[in-house]
């Protein structure tokens, strides 16, 4: 039957707004102080260096400044997070040693039945700590590294030591210093010179606990002509009181490599979300940025993409979607730093209900960077009146040998749209969402399969109700 | 209804039945609108118009510029900005007035568009195949769907790779006349109001879109041809003809009167400028 209700389908509300009861073994007390990161670390076993930059961060985040010129954060109360809580004592590698009651969030999610059917590897965390963990068998043969980040720094430490943090420096900004002060979990994965990972690895963040801060930590390093396409998802159960994810995610894709990075966000609407993500790409590297911002209260997230030599290719494909009490402030940053480099940024943005997009965007141009060509297309449609949309596109270009393009449109949802497709027995619902699947359809057809089918089951769950 | 929309992006396919043809009864399988007033920003168009259309038969509705012709069509569609003060229209026993735009599709009645709206990013195919589900008790298969498209498109002379491109977007008029009889053919509706399906197409165009028109002539389909010129009607012969003046059907005759009017204008009808719009 074509008139499926949403109802009928028990999507009619954040199916993933349920949290379990789960006893944490740790649960630091609230607020962040030294204590509290010298604590992780221990329990972490660390090495000495890693506490010293955790450390180093903290006094970058006491002394750097909240952020002013983006979404409002004012209702962020840094006293009032834990920081780190701990499910479970050790990971486990398969399914079966997942304790019951955290095994059920994640079947309720449908992540080891993905895993079966079209995943390379999976990691799972669970508020503070990677629960789950697995590679496929072949791929780890081939000298594929897909850990959690705590496991890469054990088993890895002269690989992390030699990257973490140099994309991305302990003092970036404020929530990159937190982040770094008290990260926890995360991915590392390698993929070594001529690899090509041909299907996703994928990772699954779950927030659970209420007044936590989720700092995961991911560092991907992708050797000369190798590929992979990680992907991650987030949900986290519906609360009265707000959470904080501020991840900080670090790629370094070598000479000809390709590494995709795609995000479904869709955390429930108490969370702020504040994401550092960084790449760099050498030489004929491609790297590629798929974000989807879906959930959140406030998202600040602005994938970017250092071009670090001649022939380097960056991209970013980001869609927003803010319904009532939304405001998702994403975009993307490209830096030409070296000659015939080219990125392409597109945006598209869906707003209703009130709710607030923006994009924000940076292209920066290096001197002598000659010949490089960037493109930055973005486009809001707005379903109402009350809603709204921003652009913000800075250019900073240092050299005169140059093609940059840079188009925006913003579009309401045509009274004559809804009218024709309603002319042909579609009904009012059904008319929006299709207008708003065309908007974004350039940006799906760019997903793998599945994600193209989650992101149009989201889409239609973010319209439900948008009517009227 | 997600489901719906997400397989005809990624064309899954799952199991159907086909449905089974409406019968009505006789009396009911008439189009009947009764002194129909229509105003638009509040400026009366139409003003009291009384027509029949009964299923099998094809009618012709002729008239100069503003003499609400496509305000007719619009508001047998439901279109929100033209808003019926008085008179009634009834289709199958029901009061079509009282009912949203969509029913009114799924109803039976189908309006092939002047100026049919571009919708983006949306296949034509993807389009059609909801379309055509939302009408049905059950859903079509997706290997069904694809032979009964390409049979219809072969009907119209289309080529194939029109069904993935973007819904009106970026067609030429007679590109959109064409997709908007294709939805005709697909959707088989029992009432089919054709706004100026003329209007923008050479005389090959003309030809083709007619002929696609006349194969879908049968006893269960009823068709309101509306069109300012008579040059369509060779093509598309009505088995009745009438004259829309300032909001009123003024005459009705057999085809004979088209070419009466194509030969001596509309001023035997007296004073033929309204202030309203077509």
């Amino acid at each position: 039957m074509s008139k499926t209700d949403i109802s009928d389908v028990g999507l009619d509300n954040y199916k993933f707004g349920f949290h379990d009861d789960i006893k944490p073994v740790y649960t630091s007390p609230k607020g962040l102080s030294e204590d509290v990161v010298r604590e992780i670390s221990r329990q972490k076993d660390e090495p000495a260096w890693m506490l010293e930059f955790r450390l180093e961060a903290l006094q970058q985040f006491k002394q750097k400044s909240m952020p002013t010129w983006g979404a409002d954060l004012s209702r962020i109360d840094f006293d009032d997070i834990h920081y780190y809580i701990r499910p479970q004592d050790r990971q486990a590698r398969s399914w079966d040693d997942v304790p019951e009651d955290i095994k059920s969030t994640f079947d309720k999610l449908g992540i080891p039945e993905a895993e079966r059917k079209f995943l390379a590897g999976v990691g799972a965390q669970y508020d503070s700590e990677v629960v789950y963990h697995s590679v496929r068998e072949d791929l780890e043969k081939l000298g594929v590294i897909f850990l959690d980040m705590d496991s890469g720094l054990r088993e890895h430490e002269e690989l992390v030591r030699e990257h973490f943090g140099t994309i991305i420096p302990n003092g970036d900004n404020k929530f990159a210093a937190l982040n770094s002060a008290v990260w926890s979990g995360g991915s590392f994965v390698y993929i070594p010179s001529g690899v090509k990972v041909d299907i996703p690895l994928q990772a699954y963040f779950r927030i659970n606990a209420e007044n936590m801060g989720q700092f995961e930590r991911t560092l991907i390093i992708v050797e000369p002509d190798a590929y992979v396409h990680y992907v991650e998802g987030c949900t986290a159960p519906v609360y009265a009181s707000d959470s904080l994810h501020s991840a900080v995610v670090e790629i370094i894709v070598k000479e000809r490599g390709r590494c995709r990075y795609t995000t479904i966000q869709n955390w429930s609407t108490d969370v702020f979300n504040l994401v550092t993500k960084r790449a760099v790409a050498y030489r004929d590297a491609t790297m590629e940025w798929v974000d989807g911002n879906l959930g959140s209260k406030v998202t600040m997230k602005y994938p970017a993409v250092y071009l670090m030599e001649p022939g380097a290719h960056g991209e970013v494909l980001s869609i927003a979607f803010a319904g009532s009490d939304q405001h998702q402030d994403a975009g993307a940053k490209m830096v030409h730093a070296a000659p015939d480099t080219s990125s392409l940024i597109t945006s598209k943005s869906i707003s209703r209900h009130g709710g607030r997009t923006a994009y924000r965007g940076h292209v920066q141009v290096l001197p002598d960077a000659e010949r490089c060509r960037s493109n930055v297309e973005c486009d809001a449609l707005l379903i109402d009146d009350k809603s709204r949309s921003d652009t913000y596109p800075y250019m900073d270009i240092e050299e005169s040998d140059v093609a940059i393009q840079h188009e925006a449109t913003v579009s309401k949802v045509g009274d004559e749209q809804l009218y024709y497709l309603m002319s042909r027995g579609l009904s009012e619902e059904q008319a929006m969402a299709m207008v708003v699947s065309g908007f974004i359809e350039p940006i799906v057809k760019e997903l793998p399969m599945e994600y193209a089918v989650e992101m149009n089951r989201l889409i239609e769950l973010q319209m439900e109700g948008s009517i009227g | 209804m997600f489901f719906t929309i997400v397989r005809q992006i990624i064309g899954s396919i799952n199991e159907e039945s086909p449905a089974t043809p409406m019968t009505v009864a006789n009396s009911q399988a008439t189009l009947a609108i009764e002194n129909l007033h229509v105003s638009v920003n509040e400026t009366e168009i139409l003003r009291g118009l009384d027509l029949n259309i009964p299923k099998g038969e094809v009618h012709a509705l002729m008239g100069p510029n503003g003499s609400g012709k496509s305000t007719l069509a619009n508001a047998l569609m439901g279109h929100p900005a033209f808003e019926v003060t008085a008179g009634s229209v009834h289709f199958k026993g029901q009061d079509v007035l009282a009912l949203p735009t969509d029913e009114r599709s799924r109803l039976g009645m189908f309006l092939a568009f002047q100026y049919p709206a571009e919708i983006p990013g949306v296949r034509v195919a993807s389009f059609l195949r909801m379309a055509l589900n939302a009408r049905r008790t059950d859903e079509i298969s997706a290997m069904d769907f694809r032979r009964l498209l390409m049979e219809k498109m072969d009907l119209l002379k289309m080529d194939p790779k029109f069904a993935n491109r973007y819904l009106n977007e970026g067609f030429s008029g007679g590109e959109k006349k064409r997709n908007e009889v294709l939805q005709l053919a697909v959707l088989q509706p029992e009432i089919a109001i054709l706004d100026e399906t003329d209007s923008g197409l050479d005389i090959d165009a003309l030809r083709i879109v007619s002929d696609g028109v006349n194969q879908l002539r049968s006893t269960d389909l009823g068709v309101l041809v509306i069109t300012h010129y008579q040059r369509l009607l060779n093509y598309i012969v009505p088995d009745h003809v009438h004259v829309i003046i300032n909001g009123r059907v003024v005459d009705s005759g057999d085809s004979g009167l088209a070419k009466r009017l194509e030969a001596e204008g509309y001023e035997q009808y007296g004073d033929t400028t309204s202030e309203g719009t077509d």
